[in-house]
């Protein structure tokens, strides 16, 4: 069975405001950042629900397309972690994720999805704690941004 | 036709607190393709794993999703579990519903959403997942341990006892590390030497160990149980096997300039040297910086007092490949520079010296020949101030972060050895805590303070100075709330310890994960502490963090019986999970061949039959035994031809679309 034949349409973008809760894709590599939320989630520290983790080998395994995707499919926000650089378990992966991302965010930017719903951060499996604050930081961010247009929509306008 | 069971775990409270696990079983029956599903208080354990193994025959399972703790936990457990119930152990997923939700998440309606739609993005993906097969590779019976300190040697030697040959690479020109240069050791105040040396002659006698020193490995390929190494072996100018140590040249030697590194600069040395008269090998190196015949072309002395014949001037350096089953990283470590905490004057007083210099100094055959006198002017000291936590904790971005962990020990016992053979010296210590846990640790610390009327003062320290020709110390008591002056003949700072500074490279080289201290990281900080993530990896020692010669030790030996269970396989199955180029869609443009770390991709030109138009075309092949499966080659591929087992552009997608659902 496909899993499209599973999707609804996401809410109306003018759905009231009290009742919105954004949605956040994080791609993790599962090396370090990956394991840094597993160790954000042992030490208890708490970010918001809205945050849905999404586990790759590595961040570089992140083909723009999943991102697109992602906001066609009405996403409020994407973040990709990865290890810091220089630490990618695979040596070269996170520099590679940063300049591929650099232009994705700034396109994304021109066809309308803010700066600020993208983010890539750094990461490592030793840092629960900044895992945590990262989505923190990140969630409020979105909610501050409010709800995203859907990247489908905006191609069909005018 | 798809038919997926869901296995939803309570984890006894862990996740049914915040979960409603019913409602994640109930809302795992209307996704699509699910024909079973049930919830258990605990899926991990033998009865847990017998409900999924039923449900796979009772229901002719395809697929299975478990919805429990973290993959990195319980995934290698799960798909054990289907295999043996005859499912592939590639077509099971796991729902991370606990790390990633029952235990951040306090609302219970939130948390249960959260692991509905995590269950859901599993089941997106189990439904793309294919079966997929390890392959096997080979595993080479020789072991290559880096660094040749107390972690390397007791390292090798538990890898040798065990029978399997042990390379021991060594950047100095003998083994033995920083316990070398020790003159007595907490907390038992056993001569360092007298119980390091039995273990360097014992590495350096058994057959099984070769010792490769003044050598450093530059190049690593390969993956667990088949790497490839080459080793630079740099010209010692002295021929090893033809040496016999006799110490002749270096006292000819006119260069005398060099600075004695096994005394930390403290005292010189000739140009051709043996670091010390214990040293394994026990053959001089010459110092090209310091040799005269090498810079000048003049003088030449050594080769002609050698009646070993010895010498040899126009030695090269050397290059070593082999290959190892397995490598262990024993690098270790240096103190931190003090100069850049130039508030206690180091570099401007030479009667402020660190730690390991002070170690020097009190050792037998150290610069002073064990008799305790002040660098300055070579008289007896009459008052010392030990000064704790030289750059440890220090959060200000100029020392560590971190605690040093072995200072308050080594200070105690400075202060203690100073106090026992000199009553008559005033020992001061500032501390900001007194840390002692170890087996009798604290009674040690103790013994300092209480039998040898040490006087431990908490505190800082904001100065040392000179004035008129004498150091002045000044301080706080935290405890009286006092500001201190002091005056002493020397000051000793216990400096951090940071690693070496080679751990960087070394671990680039091995793709091991290592931390923003520079320590190298363990794949589980409590359950895997001497392995690294990157298989076929493993630690020793200080090179992973701060510790102790016993914590070493035994470290050591953990690693080694890590390495000897490796090294005792005939084979390893390899991670399926690895890039596939579609020769279909391929166009042989060469863009992922650039991105792979492992040169794992390469072109053969192959017949085609592209809906009934044969051609040749050059199309790229992945070589399965060295791809690692980073997926880096699949975003490259502008063809979509290059896809990823097990995290598949479809899989993904599934997985993005059940999200944002
Ligand atoms: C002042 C002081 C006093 C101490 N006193 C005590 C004590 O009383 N009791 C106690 O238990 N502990 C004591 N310690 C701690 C003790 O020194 C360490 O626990 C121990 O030396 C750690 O051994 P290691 O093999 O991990 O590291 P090291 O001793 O640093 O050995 C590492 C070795 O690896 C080599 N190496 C590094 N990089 C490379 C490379 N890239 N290629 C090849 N080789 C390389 C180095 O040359 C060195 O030989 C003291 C430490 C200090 C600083
Ligand atoms: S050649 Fe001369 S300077 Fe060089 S090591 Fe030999 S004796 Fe010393
Ligand atoms: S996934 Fe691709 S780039 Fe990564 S190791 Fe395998 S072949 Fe190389
Ligand atoms: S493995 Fe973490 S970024 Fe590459």
């Amino acid at each position: 069975m496909s899993v499209n034949g599973n999707l609804t349409a996401a809410p109306a973008a003018n759905a009231p405001a009290a009742e919105w809760k954004p949605r956040i894709v994080a791609f993790c590599c599962n090396w370090c950042s990956y394991a840094g939320a597993d160790l954000a989630g042992s030490s208890r520290l708490a970010y918001p629900a809205d945050v849905k983790i999404i586990r790759v080998p590595c961040s570089c395994r992140v083909n723009p397309m999943f991102i697109l995707k992602a906001f066609e499919r009405g996403a409020d926000g994407v973040i990709l972690c990865g290890c810091h650089p220089g630490d990618c378990h695979y040596s070269t992966g996170n520099y590679y994720t940063r300049r591929r991302m650099a232009l994705l965010f700034s396109m994304l930017d021109y066809i309308g999805v803010e700066r600020g719903r993208t983010r890539v951060e750094w990461v490592s499996a030793a840092e629960g704690a900044r895992f945590s604050k990262v989505m923190n930081d990140f969630v409020a961010k979105i909610r501050e941004l409010g709800e995203n247009v859907k990247v489908g929509d905006l191609r069909c306008k005018e | 036709m798809h038919r997926i069971g869901v296995f939803v775990c309570w984890c006894g409270s862990n996740i049914a607190a915040t979960v409603d696990v019913e409602r994640v079983v109930a809302e795992a029956k209307v996704q699509p393709g699910v024909v079973f599903a049930q919830d258990y208080q605990y899926m991990c354990s033998e009865a847990g794993q017998n409900i999924i193994k039923d449900a796979i025959r009772t229901h002719a399972l395809t697929g299975v999703v478990v919805c429990s703790c973290s993959p990195r936990m319980h995934e290698a457990t799960f798909r054990k579990a289907a295999s043996l119930a005859g499912l592939n152990p590639y077509m099971v997923e796991i729902a991370n519903i606990r790390e990633h939700c029952s235990w951040i998440h306090k609302d219970k309606e939130e948390g249960t959403e959260k692991a509905c739609v995590l269950m859901r993005a599993a089941v997106a993906k189990v439904t793309l997942n294919v079966p997929l097969k390890a392959g096997e590779s080979k595993v080479v019976k020789r072991a290559l341990v880096i660094g040749g300190g107390i972690a390397g040697i007791q390292t090798a030697l538990d890898i040798a006892d065990a029978g399997f040959p042990v390379d021991i690479v060594e950047k100095n020109a003998t083994i033995g590390g920083r316990m070398a240069q020790l003159d007595k050791t907490f907390p038992t105040l056993d001569c360092s030497s007298c119980i390091l040396t039995p273990k360097m002659v014992e590495a350096k006698a058994n057959e099984n160990i070769r010792l490769i020193t003044y050598a450093e490995v530059e190049e690593v390929s390969g993956f667990v149980g088949s790497f490839k190494a080459k080793i630079r072996k740099k010209a010692r100018f002295v021929k090893e096997d033809v040496c016999t140590g006799c110490g002749v040249c270096m006292s000819k030697c006119p260069s005398k300039k060099g600075l004695n590194e096994f005394n930390m600069g403290l005292n010189n040395r000739s140009a051709i040297y043996i670091p010390f008269a214990q040293a394994i090998p026990n053959v001089a190196v010459i110092d090209k910086e310091q040799c005269i015949k090498l810079k000048t072309g003049k003088c030449g002395l050594c080769e002609k007092v050698c009646t070993a014949g010895a010498i040899d001037y126009t030695q090269q350096d050397e290059f070593i490949e082999e290959e190892y089953g397995a490598i262990v990283m024993a690098t270790g470590f240096r103190p931190i520079d003090a100069s850049k905490f130039d508030e206690y004057s180091y570099s401007t007083c030479k009667d402020v010296v660190t730690s390991l210099e002070l170690e020097r100094i009190m050792n037998a055959a150290g610069p002073t020949g064990g008799v305790l006198l002040r660098p300055s002017d070579g008289k007896h000291p009459h008052s010392i101030v030990f000064i704790q936590c030289v750059g440890s904790r220090d959060v200000s971005g100029r020392g560590k972060p971190y605690c040093s962990k072995i200072c308050c020990m080594y200070t105690a016992k400075h202060a203690m050895l100073i106090r026992d053979k000199y009553p008559d010296v005033e020992v001061h210590v500032f501390y900001i805590d007194v840390r002692t846990p170890g087996k009798n640790f604290d009674e040690f610390y103790r013994r300092a303070a209480e039998q040898y009327d040490v006087d431990y003062i908490k505190g800082q320290v904001g100065k040392v100075y000179e004035e008129n020709g004498q150091l002045v110390v000044r301080g706080v008591d935290l405890i009286s709330n006092e500001q201190i002056v002091l005056n002493a003949d020397m000051v000793v700072l216990a400096t951090a310890i940071e690693p070496d500074p080679t751990a960087r490279k070394v671990a680039n080289m091995l793709t091991a994960s290592i931390d923003t201290n520079d320590f190298i990281t363990e794949a589980h900080p409590k359950l895997r502490p001497v392995e690294s993530p990157t298989a076929g990896i493993f630690l020793s020692g200080v090179c992973q963090g701060p510790k102790d010669i016993p914590e070493t030790v035994s470290q050591a030996g953990a690693a080694a019986s890590k390495v000897i269970g490796l090294l005792a396989k005939d084979k390893l199955t390899t991670n399926p999970c690895v890039a596939h180029s579609d020769e279909l869609l391929c166009n042989g443009c060469s863009c992922c061949e650039k991105v792979c770390p492992y040169g794992a991709i390469s072109y053969d030109t192959k017949l085609i039959n592209d809906h009934g138009v044969k051609e040749n075309r050059r199309v790229a092949t992945v070589n399965e035994a060295l791809c690692q499966g980073c997926g880096a080659c699949t975003v490259v591929c502008p063809s979509g031809a290059m896809d990823l087992k097990g995290f598949s552009n479809k899989q993904i997608m599934a997985e993005v679309d059940a999200i944002c659902l």
